[in-house]
């Protein structure tokens, strides 16, 4: 240290110029390309949808009955019984394959470990995700539908086969938010006395339920939105059916299936009505259930 | 050492014979034993972390585990409430005995042994709920469900803590918003709310700044003589300033087979370790030449 340095060297604190400058520069161009690239798509599928459909919807839309979809106007004819069929349904199916999903990754993440049960559900799990929907379909149709004769199309069938659908999927997500939640809070709970049930239910599952939730409304809007499975479980009426459990349903993915698909201006406007109806039912649920873990993940933070 | 403290401490002491058996024998009559472990070696997998552990922790005593990283302490600390089970692959091999019954005899339930052996963990770890069902946390999974007598556990747990003064008007509020040292001694209150006769604290200062950290020693002191508690800690100074007992653990290495492992060096009387200790290994590490 000697005094004699005179002038202490100002630190160079700006930007570094040059190549790596470009770089960043490059990078950050393209993580906004990609950001625009994801967004086109969402948007015009948003945008086509409200455009021909929004036109189309209203109070006496949603609960007329339907009609054929060939030659009737535009303005006739409803898809109540299909917004019935869609939210009993996807109701049951939930009530089947969300508990049994969070249970199962429970299982997987929480009890089995690395043992060989744990192994193979989730191995199984990772199988039943890549399972065509349609061949979910035919696979309750098979083993459900046909036992009953003509009275085995249902609204049972149907959740049958979106529950199938759902599983996994609501498997591996709870199972990732659980591997999230942090083994000092598992700790502390046993440090307490805590049998590995009570860690669990009181500090585990509290813990991941936001997680949870996302994944499984996640499930349930891919299921509200599948077609091919209940073409061979539910078989698509015209009538309404309160009775999920019995007798012939139609869902609105079969019903925008049938509208789209005939040539006539009045089924295809009802077709948009009904599409638009369905991405409406997934949004207010997606809402909905987004306030209730807001209320219960509250201390979170 | 420049801590005038414990320099009056260095020459105010008479010296005591050399303690070369692993029992401490201090001036003071020590209270009940409270743990007496005999060879214990504890394995992770087919790593030995630990070989022939063999010493007694007496009630109402503060004893302190010290030594370098990867000696062991903690591993002793976790062997004490049965926190190891859950570790995979580890076990423990010789007698741990907790007031006179074997810790790790069959039929003994660990979920039973921590309700009695309470933990706190170097990082705070407050669950997300409010600062009052922390608290009545662990009273609550042993069925106390009476609105007021929780109540009253809370307010008493958090005041052992020191706490209660700067929670009392923010129970209702997560037990995440509170900054480390308050976090810390939300745990200990955590802790202390199931009248716990064991608390160990796996260095529960080391995430903490020093008042946070004074704060907790004196709350140390000040709950001693209604617990025992054993705390592993990296700070020879935290040792001399709480502990009346301090073990000095040490690494042993193998060359020959690149292994090594943690041992008890010597055990004794807090003074005694640091004044005059026994053995050259414990003389290095607390002067400071060594770790």
């Amino acid at each position: 240290m000697s005094a004699l340095t005179a002038e202490p060297q100002k630190a160079d604190l700006r930007e570094p110029a040059g190549w790596r400058r470009t770089k960043s520069r490059i990078m950050t161009s393209l993580m906004v390309l990609s950001f625009v690239v994801v967004i086109i798509p969402l948007g015009f599928v948003l945008w086509t949808v409200i455009a021909k459909g929004a036109s189309v919807v209203g109070w006496s839309f949603w609960t007329s009955g339907t009609i054929p979809p060939n030659t009737e106007p535009l303005g006739l004819g409803g898809i109540g019984p299909a917004i019935v069929g869609t939210v009993e349904i996807v109701a049951l199916a939930s009530a089947m394959a969300v508990p049994l999903g969070v249970l199962g990754a429970i299982y997987i993440n929480e009890y089995g470990g690395r043992g060989v049960l744990a192994r193979i559900v989730r191995f199984m799990a990772d199988v039943m995700t890549g399972v065509p929907s349609i061949v979910m379909g035919l696979f309750i149709f098979s083993i459900w539908v046909l036992h009953f004769g003509t009275n085995g199309f249902s609204g049972l069938a149907g959740a049958f086969a979106l529950g199938c659908l759902m599983l996994p999927i609501v498997i591996r997500s709870s199972e990732e938010m659980l591997k999230l939640v942090p083994d000092s809070l598992r700790e502390g709970s046993y440090a307490l006395g805590a049998t590995k049930a009570r860690v669990t239910v009181t500090v585990v599952l509290p813990a991941a339920l936001g997680g949870i939730v996302s994944g499984a409304l996640l499930a349930i809007a891919r299921a509200a939105g599948e077609t091919a499975p209940l073409l061979f479980t539910i078989l698509g009426v015209q009538s309404l059916n309160w009775n999920v459990f019995h007798g012939a349903t139609t869902a609105l993915p079969l019903l925008i299936f049938s509208n789209a698909s005939s040539p006539y201006v009045g089924a295809e406007g009802r077709g948009w009505g009904a599409a638009l109806t369905l991405i409406a039912i997934a949004f207010i649920l997606m809402i909905t259930a987004r306030l209730v873990t807001a209320r219960f993940a509250r201390y979170a933070r | 050492m420049d801590d005038p403290e414990q320099m009056t401490v260095t020459t105010s002491l008479p010296k005591p014979a050399a303690l070369r058996e692993q029992v401490a024998t201090g001036s003071d009559t020590p209270g009940a034993p409270v743990f007496a472990t005999r060879n214990v070696s504890c394995y992770y997998g087919s790593f030995r972390a630990v070989t022939d552990v063999s010493l007694t922790i007496y009630e109402n005593d503060i004893t302190a585990f010290i030594g370098p990283s990867g000696c062991g302490k903690t591993t002793v600390l976790r062997t004490l409430n049965r926190m190891n089970d859950l570790v995979e692959g580890a076990r423990v091999e010789g007698d741990v005995e907790y007031r006179g019954a074997p810790l790790y005899a069959p039929g003994v339930s660990a979920t039973a042994v921590r309700r009695r052996i309470g933990m706190v963990f170097q990082k705070p770890n407050p669950f997300p709920k409010s600062i009052y069902d922390n608290v009545a946390y662990g009273p609550r999974i042993n069925g106390e469900r009476k609105k007021e007598k929780l109540d009253e556990i809370v307010e008493h747990s958090l005041r052992q803590a020191a706490l209660w003064d700067e929670v009392k008007n923010r129970l209702n509020k997560s037990g995440l918003s509170l900054s480390g040292g308050q976090a810390q001694r939300l745990c200990i209150a955590r802790t202390l709310a199931v009248e716990p006769d064991v608390v160990l604290m796996d260095e529960p200062c080391s995430a903490l700044d020093p008042i946070a950290t004074g704060k907790i020693e004196d709350l140390m002191r000040e709950i001693k003589s209604r617990y025992t508690i054993v705390i592993v800690t990296h700070n020879m100074q935290q040792a001399t300033r709480v502990s009346d007992r301090t073990a000095f653990y040490s690494v042993l290495r193998d060359e020959q087979n690149d292994t090594r492992t943690g041992v008890l060096v010597e055990y004794g009387r807090t003074q005694q370790i640091f004044a005059d200790p026994a053995d050259p290994r414990t003389q290095a590490y607390v002067t400071g030449r060594v770790g």
